[in-house]
């Protein structure tokens, strides 16, 4: 199901990725759609930058050489998530362990499903996405409530998440139930234009 | 009061709005059709079963398999070339969900069968003024009918197949005016590829596009599909084109429109933005001075005019780019050998696509150490080219003519540039490793592709163009 763990406040390390215009064909190549279940695609995150042709992982990779379970917030470089509407990509990044994204720019499908995975998608201004990228080994917190983000320096960032988005996430709210609530106004719309099966 | 003069988004988004957005709620907008693919559908379907549901509106929901699927034809016992036992198990996944909730399947067999963006409209399914959905980004291609049409993923692609809905927030707008005329020899697919080097990749996040202007009224409903296609690698969420005639005499007499078909198109040729509608944003472009382009680096904003030559890296982003690519800043597009051309995709994998190629190629050779493939966009496509003989001109001319699917668009079936190879496509994306893993990609139209096949390198396909 798609209920989500209500997510709330957290501190965690960041992992850098400084690379602009990282796109949904880097997050998980398209060969690994082929799945028809969420299950362990966190191993494939990342898939090409992060493996040798062979199968052996590249060492100096920056999912190569953290602890998942303390980092959690994935920094990307300019413009993040641009590409197709795979949700393998929030998938396999959630699976990995991240809890949020941030960049200074993100894609707005990815945004949005994202969203739907307790990814927090999380787009900073760029003064701020260089004090995170300047400063790779920080640990950040965010605070969903606040809706703020802070930084190691002492720097306190207020970031917007779209409101309804953010209840889901805040209390656990489950989008599809939410939806199927709606149907008493779905079929009178369907009456009222014609629409009706 | 006057009523407010309003843009053709805002007057296609108003008629499918069930429940209005609030500051603490999204709209929840009502979905006329939603096409299904078998690679983004298969957990949608699984949630749905987890809560024991049904597709709300089978009537609405079409299904198609064009990702994962072998573009080779099956051997002596019918077996199909399939990648992996998984993209195997992926198109049986669909088979039997589309089988147990009602779903009609444009599966193997079918006459209808082919990328889910080039079928659409080809049956008519598509209609001017609907909302149309799919898990898949490229879904902006049928904005060229005047639909707001949209990709999803697949949390959501469950919950339309619950409810027919989705809740969505109403993006801001943008008109994109495209002034002038296009000289000849220059494609849908250039101006798109000039519009996006304009906007920026990511320059559209946020967006909903209005394309107009003499260039866009006067391209064929193909071009005009190639353009709202490419919405997205702007990151648009959508592109769309007022309809009209042409837009009316094209879907006339497709399988799915409507009855009283005058009466309807009456109805969509009012689909217009009024005089006076106001734009979040506007840019206008002049379209007398595109020229044929090709991209250069690993977004499809990294592009520019092929008489141009390779520029010369402006910032650390160009220089990663240009080396990933193999290519050098001040470099003719001559200097890069090509080992691949594909031909195909929703974005140029039309019969108008596939002519405008196979002029090019007739009576010519595709260079040494070319490999070149063709694939059409659907079967409908398919059976086109060949009833004009088109298949004959890309096999004389030594290329490979295959069966209907996404294939070197996506990369997910076994069709695939080996790593470190240059392939000129007329798809979507030259992101790094698209078309497989260290494959390097020039996105250009099907006249630029055919041309660098029998020049071996990337060349300005107005040299090579030949009088019928
Ligand atoms: S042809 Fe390419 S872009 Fe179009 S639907 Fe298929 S994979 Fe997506």
């Amino acid at each position: 199901m798609s209920n989500q763990e209500p997510i709330n406040t957290f501190s965690s390390r960041i992992a850098v990725l400084p690379e602009a215009n990282i796109d949904t064909d880097q997050i998980i190549p398209a060969r690994f759609l082929t799945t028809t279940t969420k299950a362990g695609l966190g191993d494939v995150a990342f898939n090409d930058w992060r493996y040798n042709a062979d199968g052996s992982k590249k060492p100096d990779f920056i999912l190569n050489t953290i602890d998942a379970s303390e980092h959690r917030v994935l920094v990307g470089g300019d413009n993040f998530g641009c590409g197709s509407s795979r949700e393998h990509a929030p998938w396999a990044l959630t699976d990995f362990g991240f809890k949020a994204v941030i960049s200074t720019n993100i894609a707005d499908i990815f945004k949005s499903n994202s969203l739907k995975n307790g990814l927090l998608p999380i787009v900073v201004t760029p003064e701020i996405h260089e004090k995170l990228l300047k400063n790779p080994q920080q640990r950040v917190t965010i605070d969903l409530e606040q809706n703020q983000l802070s930084l190691e320096d002492g720097t306190v960032f207020v970031f917007h998440i779209e409101a309804f988005a953010r209840q889901c996430l805040l209390e656990g709210v489950d989008a599809m139930g939410w939806i199927l609530n709606r149907l008493p106004s779905i079929e009178s719309y369907e009456q009222k234009t014609g629409k009706a099966a | 009061m006057s009523s407010q003069p309003k843009s053709l988004f805002e007057k296609v988004w108003e008629r499918h709005i069930v429940e209005d957005e609030s500051a603490d709620r999204p709209a929840v907008l009502y979905i006329d059709l939603h096409l299904v693919h078998e690679v983004t559908s298969p957990q949608a379907f699984s949630e749905l079963d987890a809560r024991s549901l049904k597709v709300r509106r089978p009537d609405r929901t079409f299904a198609t398999l064009d990702h994962s699927i072998p573009t080779l034809g099956p051997d002596a016992e019918g077996n199909r070339p399939y990648f992996t036992p998984q993209a195997k198990a992926q198109v049986e996944t669909l088979e039997r969900n589309t089988a147990a909730h009602g779903v009609k399947l444009f599966g193997w067999g079918s006459e209808n069968r082919g990328v889910v963006h080039v079928i659409g409209p080809e049956m008519g399914l598509t209609q001017p003024g609907y909302t149309v959905v799919c898990g898949d980004s490229h879904t902006s291609t049928h904005g060229a009918f005047g639909c707001i049409a949209f990709g999803i993923g697949t949390s959501e692609v469950g919950h339309v197949l619950a409810t027919q809905c989705l809740a969505q927030r109403k993006p801001k707008t943008m008109r994109i005016t495209v002034n002038g005329e296009l000289k000849p020899g220059v494609s849908g697919k250039d101006v798109a590829l000039a519009i996006i080097q304009r906007l920026g990749f990511g320059g559209g996040t946020g967006y909903a596009l209005e394309y107009t202007g003499p260039v866009i009224e006067a391209l064929d409903m193909e071009g005009r599909m190639t353009v709202c296609n490419l919405s997205i690698e702007a990151g648009a969420r959508c592109g769309m084109i007022a309809p009209d005639q042409k837009t009316v005499e094209w879907l006339r007499g497709r399988a799915y429109v409507p009855a009283d078909y005058d009466a309807a198109a009456a109805e969509w040729l009012k689909l217009k933005s009024d005089d006076g509608a106001v734009f979040d944003d506007e840019i206008v472009i002049d379209g007398s001075v595109i020229e044929p382009m090709a991209t250069w680096g690993t977004t499809p904003d990294q592009g520019g005019a092929i008489s141009k030559g390779v520029p010369v890296a402006s910032n650390e982003n160009e220089v990663k780019a240009l080396n990933y690519m193999g290519l050098h800043g001040g470099d003719s597009r001559s200097v890069a050998k090509v080992d691949v051309v594909f031909i195909g995709s929703c974005t140029n994998g039309r019969l108008a696509d596939l002519r405008a190629a196979a002029d090019i190629l007739r009576g010519r050779k595709v260079a040494d150490g070319v490999r070149m493939l063709v694939v059409p966009g659907s079967e409908q496509v398919r059976i086109d080219a060949v009833a004009e003989g088109l298949d004959k001109v890309f096999t004389d001319a030594g290329a490979e003519w295959r069966l209907p699917g996404c294939s070197m668009c996506i990369a997910m079936n076994g069709d695939f540039v080996a790593p470190g190879q240059l392939a000129v496509s007329t798809s979507n994306r030259n992101f790094e490793g698209r078309q497989g893993p260290g494959s390097r990609t020039v996105l250009a139209s099907p006249a630029t592709a055919a041309a660098s096949a029998i020049a071996g390198h990337v060349v300005d396909p107005r040299d090579y163009l030949q009088s019928a």
